[in-house]
């Protein structure tokens, strides 16, 4: 069964001069349930875009998304909200931890808005990557690979149908960016989530046995 | 359930992360809900302390003049006496079938500031300064033998004179302590009275006939002048006295003994009731209590005010936390929840230590009045403004948390969750 689909999706964002311009243009996406896709896109080409609008953090101008069976288009916000704390998780570039919570409250703060806070597997999950002995440190006591891990320990936290992330090796060296991208795709599998994973790295991508031109789903 | 903890938890985190603005404004709310606490309840503990509190007599005979005078000088022992009345008024009271317990006193010397009160044994025997409660000595005291040279003394005035049972003390002329006035006359300490906690306890008892016998007191009971000579008997006629302290039979003689009295003689005061005079005083000086009340509560309006602005200007910095908070599920009204329930924690922690900052006031407010009166407030009294406040100062607190709140709840998910802005 098709965990995302995508259908005739439109985006468009005011542009400084005041023009609208047009920046997701999809006319059809899909991905199975345990699913692990890559897009491949330059800067720009509106990957964030379109992850943003499949988490439901941005509502699409026209189309159709629906995640698990659930239309999202056309949802009220806090709707979205809802659906996205249940069904995915979402990896940034950046990582985005919070500053004022350890590793394990990071992870903890993952399940506050979906299934509820599970010490033990926040514990887990930390363990299973690798920062058993992290756990009560700040994000800024953390190395960047070290933080990144916690971000994808995070985006499992809630259990997601679907894990989502955005250039998670930017900010990686080559060598490092192989193994958390191993990690990441290890740690989706175990946990029976789908992974949609956007970059512009093509070592990273060549992991992947579907991975496909950004522009060739994102018809502008 | 669980979501509610970890609402409060974030609430806990990000009030730790600005926590000297936490503590500041944590404190200014503890200063508010302290002092308007204090402001009304010293208020309302004094006017029912004063007005009603352990007093005992219903009505006070004196020199003609103003009740309010006779009542602070003769009940609470402070202002000046507004003058003598002849000892057959007494005699004419006491005798009065109407009257149940007329008690004269006669003052005008002091020992180191505290009052000398020359009274007759009744005050002991007779007079229940609380329904039921009479004076009584503690220890081996007694009270005084009224033909000999000695004192009974309050428990406040036996403490910071440092005066027991068996010491020696001799009086100085006036109300107000003068080192040059001292007579010559020794008083010995017979007894120490319990604390009463009211204006008794500052006082110096000793008989009537001792203060007509004081070296250098002249009599004008019969309008001319006497002096005692020791060994020779004093006439009834020359006997004069400040005050006669009444309790009547019932309520209705006071009605009447106001009318004869103050309507229609000429020479007497009757200040009657006690309560409804020293209310007459609150009145006059309710303004000052309304501008403490106003100070108090312009302090909680300001320690609300610097809730909303710190917080208030809190929220730019912490757009991204919200963002990220979103992005992992969180609602925008969740974003609104956590900022109101911080406003609040604020104002409850506020109040908390707000009771702390009401004890520091009311201990030293009520050191003061009962040092000046011999009244005692009484602390851990309830008052309802204990609960109205907190729950009005957290009411308070929410509504300072709206206006931060509904900023929060504005910030974008997606173009906040870059570093950038
Ligand atoms: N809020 C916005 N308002 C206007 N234009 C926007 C906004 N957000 C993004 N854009 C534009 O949309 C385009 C796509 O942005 P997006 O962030 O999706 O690109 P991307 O593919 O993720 O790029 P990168 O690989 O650099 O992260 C960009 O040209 C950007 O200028
Ligand atoms: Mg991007």
């Amino acid at each position: 069964m098709s965990l995302l689909t995508v259908t005739n999706l439109e985006k468009a964002y005011a542009s400084p001069e005041g023009s609208q311009s047009r920046i997701i243009n999809v006319p059809h996406f899909e991905m199975d349930a345990g699913k692990q896709i890559a897009l491949r896109g330059s800067s720009g080409a509106g990957k964030t875009t379109f992850l943003n609008l499949i988490a439901g953090i941005l509502q699409a101008d026209r189309g159709h998304i629906v995640v698990a069976g659930e239309e999202m288009t056309g949802l009220g916000e806090s709707e979205r909200d809802r659906l996205r704390a249940h069904y995915i998780g979402y990896i940034f570039q950046t990582f985005n931890l919070l500053a004022g919570y350890t590793a394990l409250e990071n992870v903890m703060l993952g399940m506050m808005f979906g299934t509820g806070i599970d010490t033990n597997f926040a514990r887990h999950l930390l363990e299973r990557v690798g920062l058993g002995d992290r756990m009560q440190y700040r994000p800024s006591q953390l190395s960047v690979g070290q933080q990144q891990r916690v971000a994808v320990a995070r985006a499992i936290a809630n259990r997601p149908r679907l894990v989502l992330a955005d250039e998670p090796t930017g900010n990686l060296d080559y060598h490092h960016a192989n193994e958390a991208v191993t990690l990441i795709r290890e740690i989706c599998h175990e946990n029976s989530a789908a992974l949609l994973i956007v970059s512009h790295d093509s070592e990273v991508l060549g992991q992947f046995e579907e991975a496909k031109d950004f522009a060739q789903v994102n018809c502008v | 359930m669980k979501k509610r903890i970890g609402l409060l938890f974030i609430v806990q985190r990000s009030l730790r992360q600005h926590a000297l603005s936490t503590l500041i404004t944590t404190l200014s709310i503890a200063l508010g809900t302290g002092l308007v606490m204090a402001v009304i309840a010293i208020r309302a503990q004094s006017v029912s302390a004063f007005t009603g509190g352990p007093i005992g007599f219903d009505a006070v005979l004196g020199a003609r003049g103003s009740p309010l005078q006779l009542v602070l000088n003769t009940v609470f022992h402070l202002e000046t006496s507004p003058g003598n009345i002849p000892w057959t008024m007494y005699q004419a009271v006491q005798s009065d079938p109407r009257v149940e317990l007329a008690i004269p006193y006669a003052l005008g010397d002091n020992y180191y500031g505290f009052r000398i009160v020359g009274t007759t044994t009744a005050l002991f025997t007779e007079f229940e300064y609380r329904k039921g409660v009479r004076f009584r000595t503690e220890g081996d005291g007694r009270f005084f033998d009224p033909d000999r040279q000695e004192a009974v003394i309050g428990s406040f005035a036996a403490q910071k004179l440092g005066l027991k049972v068996g010491d020696t003390f001799k009086p100085y002329h006036g109300l107000v302590f003068d080192e040059s006035m001292q007579h010559d006359e020794q008083y010995t300490v017979v007894g120490v009275l319990e604390p009463t906690n009211s204006p008794s306890d500052r006082v110096i008892w000793i008989p009537i006939e001792g203060v007509y016998r004081l070296e250098g007191h002249v009599l004008r009971g019969s309008g001319e002048e006497y002096i005692a000579r020791p060994g020779q008997e004093i006439p009834d006629v020359h006997k004069e006295v400040s005050a006669v302290m009444l309790k009547f039979r019932n309520p209705q003689i006071g009605f009447m003994m106001d009318a004869t009295i103050n309507k229609q003689g000429k020479v007497a005061t009757l200040a009657w009731p006690i309560g409804a005079v020293m209310a007459g005083l609150f009145d006059k000086i309710g303004w000052m209590n309304q501008i403490l009340a106003l100070v108090s509560y312009l302090v909680v309006l300001v320690a609300a005010g610097s809730i909303l602005a710190s917080i208030y200007n809190s929220i730019n910095e912490r757009r991204r936390e919200f963002a990220i908070l979103r992005s992992l599920g969180a609602r925008r009204k969740t974003v609104f929840t956590v900022i109101v329930l911080e406003a609040a924690s604020i104002a409850a922690f506020g109040v908390i230590i707000g009771f702390i900052v009401y004890g520091a006031i009311f201990t030293s407010a009520s050191a003061i009045v009962r040092a000046q009166t011999g009244i005692v407030l009484d602390l851990l009294q309830f008052q309802p403004v204990f609960v109205v406040a907190p729950i009005c100062i957290i009411l308070l607190g929410v509504v300072a948390g709206v206006v931060p709140a509904f900023k929060a709840y504005q910030t974008d998910v997606a173009t906040n969750l870059t570093p950038i802005s």
